[in-house]
């Protein structure tokens, strides 16, 4: 585990808290890993079209049509000699004849950028309603009242009904693409508020209990200021980790929602919606199904790993564990 | 804590209540006409005739009183009424799919077993394959057992069902051909050799949902044998000459099992939605996959009725949670 700061080890530099943070964080080998994966993927998904220019939306014409689709990936060359490969596609390409690598790429930037937002939506409204509840005793019964009813709802038959019920109108007035991303990103952070709150609330309502707190009250500072300045650091590292575990449930989510067919319109890949359309012919091109799922896969381990690590690293009464 | 149980349940009927008016004012905003069906050469005014007779047209509130008669009284009426053939229920009117025209009731009851089969087999399985590892995850912390134990459960954790269920049809049906890879539903139980099939036709399903309950339960059954591995409880008891089988098995698995047993019952409705996607990847009709075709055709009773199962599911489960939580702890016993 993690070396024992020796009391008597003068040499090493004065650290403050997050350089402690960090020294945690990078002891936990899951969690660098994980942290590493994540920041790789990213970079993949958000610059790979500078390095790897292929439109993912390219449809062949004419005869192209019919030598370009369908292409297996160059590594199937290696045990299948017989296998249609072509290496200016370097995972072959769909039954349309499109880049699967490029559509990959681009389904990702849909899928994370659903779990980011989305997941952002959801932390700033569960620490909003976790900080009025904890600090207001006015607000807390309503408030924990509400995050109860909201924790008995059936979360994925209500997204199903919601998101389909919302996208006419929202793809009318914002587009097919900006609609269906609001709906979908709205419907997750709506729905996925309540653990930040509850955990919020809780270590708030221990916060307020404090001498720091009472002094700062003291010397008149208005509750806007207590809770931007004094309590909201406080209860930065819960909400820290559970943003971060945040972006896996968004992304899974999201991807099970395109899997059911239920998320953005078929010419606007997602890796979901990429494995969905893909499963019919699997055991044709496996492949098609395989690079999706797997990328899904390894971003969530990787983010539930790095959520992991943090909460290990923030929370010194978990660390032993 | 019958005081408390009763207590529970009377706020768990505002709850429903409350549930129910989200869902009902939700499924009002819906575009749907369930008269686009009916053929162009129906007149008009007869077609506002048919709309009027599903109900449709009142204000609002008298819509959601009369649906939530049907469903709390009518509906129960009539199941009386099946087990012992009285007459309660006659000539009132049920809650009635627009796509088959039948009561929403009967349909659900003859899908429920296969949902019910195979998610609850997945559920027992999982719950028995997750037990011991984390147990022995924690008794033997950071060995090769627990690391590797750790690593599949966060594996498990992370792979969601709609990939892992893909990769088992290409692995075990696709290219070994060793299960098939559709849930066959007509398949009647006879004899010894149907029930062999009725198992290899189950156990696809049953290992991609179970693998997922195994993960966050023997996640949660490792950090609280772990908590109650470093207390003082245990020390003595050791000191007491106690074998170590008795130490683990007795003293610290019953206390370790507290949080753990909640966290089984809530897991229940969870795993009903999980089992949405599973049946749609094996194409079991249970109803997670009559929730998906009724949205895909409008059937605006059906789904209201089936997400309010969920929700009756959701709410019943957290009661049982807290209940157990009552009984098997008695310092927080709650009267």
């Amino acid at each position: 585990m993690t070396e024992i700061s020796d009391p008597l080890d003068i040499d090493r530099p004065p650290s403050n808290r997050w350089a402690e943070v960090w020294r945690q964080f990078r002891a936990h080998k899951g969690a660098m890993a994980g942290a590493v994966v994540f920041g790789l993927i990213i970079a993949g998904v958000f610059l790979g079209p500078f390095v790897y220019p292929h439109d993912p939306q390219y449809l062949p014409s004419g005869r192209d049509f019919i030598t370009l689709r369908d292409t297996r990936p160059i590594y199937v060359a290696l045990w299948d000699s017989s296998a249609k490969v072509n290496w200016h596609y370097v995972l072959g390409t769909d039954n349309l004849g499109r880049d699967n690598l490029a559509r990959f790429l681009s389904g990702g930037r849909v899928s994370i950028s659903v779990g980011l937002t989305a997941m952002i939506l959801s932390i700033v409204l569960g620490t909003f309603v976790g900080l009025m509840a904890g600090f207001f005793r006015l607000f807390d019964g309503p408030l924990m009242r509400l995050t109860d009813l909201f924790l008995a709802l059936p979360i994925l038959p209500l997204i199903l009904v919601a998101s389909v019920l919302f996208r006419e109108s929202l793809a009318l007035s914002l587009g097919p693409e900006m609609g269906t991303f609001l709906l979908i990103v709205g419907l997750i952070g709506l729905t996925s508020w309540m653990q930040t709150a509850r955990i919020v609330r809780g270590d708030v309502l221990a916060l307020k209990e404090r001498e720091f707190i009472l002094a700062a009250r003291s010397i008149g500072t208005t509750p806007r200021n207590l809770i931007l300045n004094h309590i909201l650091p406080n209860v930065m590292s819960p909400i820290l980790v559970s943003a971060t575990l945040g972006i896996a449930t968004a992304i899974i989510t999201e991807s099970a929602l395109s899997f059911l067919g239920f998320g953005f319109p078929p010419d606007f890949p997602t890796w979901g919606k990429l494995l969905n359309d893909a499963v019919d012919r699997m055991t044709l091109y496996p492949e098609r199904v395989i690079w999706p799922g797997a990328l899904i896969s390894l971003t969530v381990l990787s983010v539930n790993y790095l959520g992991d690590g943090l909460r290990d690293a923030l929370d010194p009464r978990s660390r032993s564990r | 804590m019958l005081t408390f149980t009763i207590r529970r349940l009377v706020l768990a009927v505002p709850t429903l209540l409350f549930i129910s008016l989200v869902i009902f004012l939700l499924l009002q905003l819906a575009p749907g006409d369930p008269m686009a069906q009916v053929p162009l050469t129906v007149p008009p005014e007869v077609k506002q005739q048919m709309r009027e007779a599903l109900g449709l047209g009142q204000p609002i509130h008298i819509q959601y009183f009369k649906w939530i008669v049907q469903f709390f009284w009518i509906e129960p009426l009539n199941g009386i009424d099946a087990l012992f053939g009285t007459g309660l229920a006659e000539g009132k009117l049920r809650v009635i799919s627009w796509q088959t025209r039948s009561p929403v009731i009967d349909i659900v009851i003859q899908r429920l077993p296969q949902t019910l089969w195979v998610v609850g087999v997945a559920y027992v399985v999982g719950i028995l394959i997750a037990l011991p590892i984390g147990i022995i995850s924690a008794y033997r912390q950071y060995s090769i057992f627990d690391q590797a134990g750790t690593f599949i459960t966060m594996i498990g954790f992370s792979v969601p069902p709609f990939f892992s269920g893909v990769l088992v049809i290409v692995i075990f049906s696709v290219q070994l051909g060793w299960f098939p890879s559709i849930y066959d539903t007509m398949h009647a139980v006879d004899d010894w050799a149907s029930f062999k099939v009725q198992i290899w036709q189950m156990f696809l399903p049953v290992m991609v949902l179970a693998l997922q309950i195994t993960s966050q339960i023997s996640r949660f059954m490792r950090a609280s044998m772990l908590d109650n591995l470093s207390h003082d409880y245990v020390r003595t008891a050791r000191a007491k000459g106690l074998s170590e089988a008795t130490v683990v098995l007795v003293h610290v698995l019953r206390n370790s099992m507290i949080p753990v047993v909640t966290v089984i019952a809530l897991g229940v409705p969870s795993i009903f939605g999980g089992a949405i996607i599973t049946e749609q990847v094996f194409k079991v009709n249970g109803i997670g996959q009559l929730l998906i075709t009724a949205i895909q055709a409008n059937d605006l009773p059906m789904v209201q009725t089936l997400t309010f199962i969920f929700a009756i599911l959701i709410v019943l489960f957290n009661l049982i949670a807290d209940v157990l939580y009552g009984l098997l702890d008695p310092r927080i016993r709650y009267d």
